[in-house]
């Protein structure tokens, strides 16, 4: 194995981020992430789907017929976020009202699907159950990131608790509406994916095209 | 009886040592994680099914106290529920039933109950059957007066069936304010029935004019009986729109509460 399982858990969080190196799951990134609480549950609910999904495809992963090889993971998947999604009915009321469509949008998240079909198909049950977390914290890394900024700035509070005192509420902060709009999450991922960018040159993508110089004629 | 498990473990030996492209395997492997994965699926939505009822009828009375301008974020939702006074309505008569228990009564099985509820042939609402009872509830002032009454409502929208709640002022006609407690509409588009902006659009209207016709209306643009019965439509969603004008009128018209809401006028209750 090329990978330590340490490595595996933490190369997402930075080295290898499905959000801002692959760039996926974005849809949903830009969402949920308008208070830190939701993007919390989110996020945990993402790493359950996608350490288990992995797993459990894994586990079978030499029985499934490659025609059909799609649907079984997303069967396995679909289940998993059911499952996600009646647990968060019965127990955290508010917060599955707040997120409603989006825990069932999880079945579209392109990490999950891609860490299935990358990942769990080729390698052993515990290798990818570690993978599929790893990816999924990569994942809350980054929705607690925009989370933070757009919650803290867009409503003056942190999980629900004030701490800039909004105008409204006779306070001196006056919020900044863009954030709580799902756009200002798009702003704000580039901007990570640049500082990330900075910090670490290798992931920097190599130029597709080259730039010619013009000679005079 | 061992030789049939016998046989049976062989069977799925079998197909398991069949190489995962043959055509049985294909199906043997559809047919084998349907079934795990919906035996799952549904173990969780039984075993889960006590604990999200008891949310959602929480969140009913939160809604009640709410459309009745009694929440406050943090009380104690079953202490301040006590308020209340529940009473089953016969719609027909527009008279309080004591056939039932208010507190225990349900509406929503009452109106699949042929015995309870009666098809609609004009149904403006989308709601198929109507139950003849619904559970209203009352607030009184200090003096025993009644002060508000909270009037269930539904019907259908875009996506799916709206249910609701409306507070009336104590003359039966002026609007105190509007909530919907359970839809799927589009979330931003008809899911904006939720937004704190537009339900206070509703607050101070008023659902009869002068003449006693019913003037309420949701639309984009206020109707002749003028502002005062207008509730400007949600922006993007003609049809979830026109479905909460459709099950308002319908609510407050002759099939719904005006048998109750002349009675209440009138001081007979």
């Amino acid at each position: 194995m090329s990978q330590t399982r340490k490595e595996m858990l933490t190369d997402p969080l930075v080295d290898n981020n499905p959000i801002t190196l692959q760039v996926l799951g974005i849809c949903s990134a830009l969402a949920v992430t308008s208070s830190l609480q939701v993007s919390f549950v989110m996020a945990l609910a993402v790493i359950f789907v996608t350490g288990f999904s992995s797993m459990f495809i894994s586990i079978i992963r030499n029985h499934i017929p490659s025609s059909i090889r799609i649907i079984v993971q997303m069967v396995i998947i679909a289940s998993l976020v059911i499952l996600v999604d009646q647990v968060l009915k019965a127990y955290l009321f508010e917060i599955s009202k707040t997120l409603s469509v989006f825990v069932g949008l999880i079945i579209t998240n392109c990490i999950v699907m891609g860490r299935a079909e990358a990942f769990a198909m080729k390698n052993p049950p515990v290798a990818s159950f570690i993978d599929g977390v790893g990816n999924g914290l990569g994942y809350g890394l980054i929705l607690m990131l925009v989370g933070f900024i757009r919650e803290l700035f867009g409503s003056g509070s942190l999980f629900g608790v004030t701490i800039l005192e909004t105008v409204n509420n006779g306070g001196w902060y006056v919020p900044n509406g863009l954030l709580l709009l799902p756009p200002s999450a798009f702003f704000i991922i580039g901007l990570i994916i640049w500082a990330f960018r900075t910090w670490k040159p290798a992931q920097v993508e190599e130029r597709e095209y080259k730039i010619q110089t013009v000679e005079a004629h | 009886m061992p030789d049939q498990v016998q046989e049976k473990k062989g069977l799925i030996r079998k197909f398991l040592d069949m190489p995962a492209d043959s055509v049985p395997k294909t199906i043997f492997m559809a047919v084998a994680v349907c079934l795990v994965a919906s035996m799952c699926v549904s173990a969780a939505a039984v075993a889960l099914r006590p604990v999200q009822e008891v949310n959602k009828l929480k969140d009913k009375q939160v809604n009640i106290l709410q459309v009745a301008g009694m929440y406050e974020p943090g009380v104690d939702v079953v202490e301040a529920f006590q308020v209340f006074e529940p009473h089953v309505l016969e719609l027909s008569s527009g008279t309080f039933s004591d056939q039932f228990d208010a507190t225990t009564f349900d509406d929503r099985a009452a109106a699949s109950d042929p015995e309870l509820s009666r098809a609609l042939e004009d149904d403006p609402a989308s709601i198929g059957r109507q139950s003849k009872f619904v559970t209203v509830y009352l607030l009184r002032d200090d003096a025993g007066e009644i002060e508000r009454v909270i009037l269930p409502l539904h019907g259908y929208g875009l996506w799916s069936t709206l249910y609701g709640f409306i507070a009336l002022e104590a003359n039966g006609n002026d609007i105190f304010g509007l909530q919907f407690y359970e839809h799927a509409e589009t979330p931003g588009l008809g899911g904006e029935v939720d937004n704190p902006r537009w339900k206070a659009l509703w607050s101070g209207k008023r659902l009869k004019d002068d003449d006693g016709n019913l003037a309420i209306t949701v639309a984009k643009t206020a109707p002749d009986a003028g502002p005062d019965y207008h509730i400007d439509a949600l922006a993007g969603a003609t049809l979830t729109t026109v479905g909460i004008d459709n099950l308002v009128k319908f609510w407050m018209g002759e099939a719904g509460y005006e048998p109750f809401l002349q009675n209440l006028e009138a001081g007979v209750l």
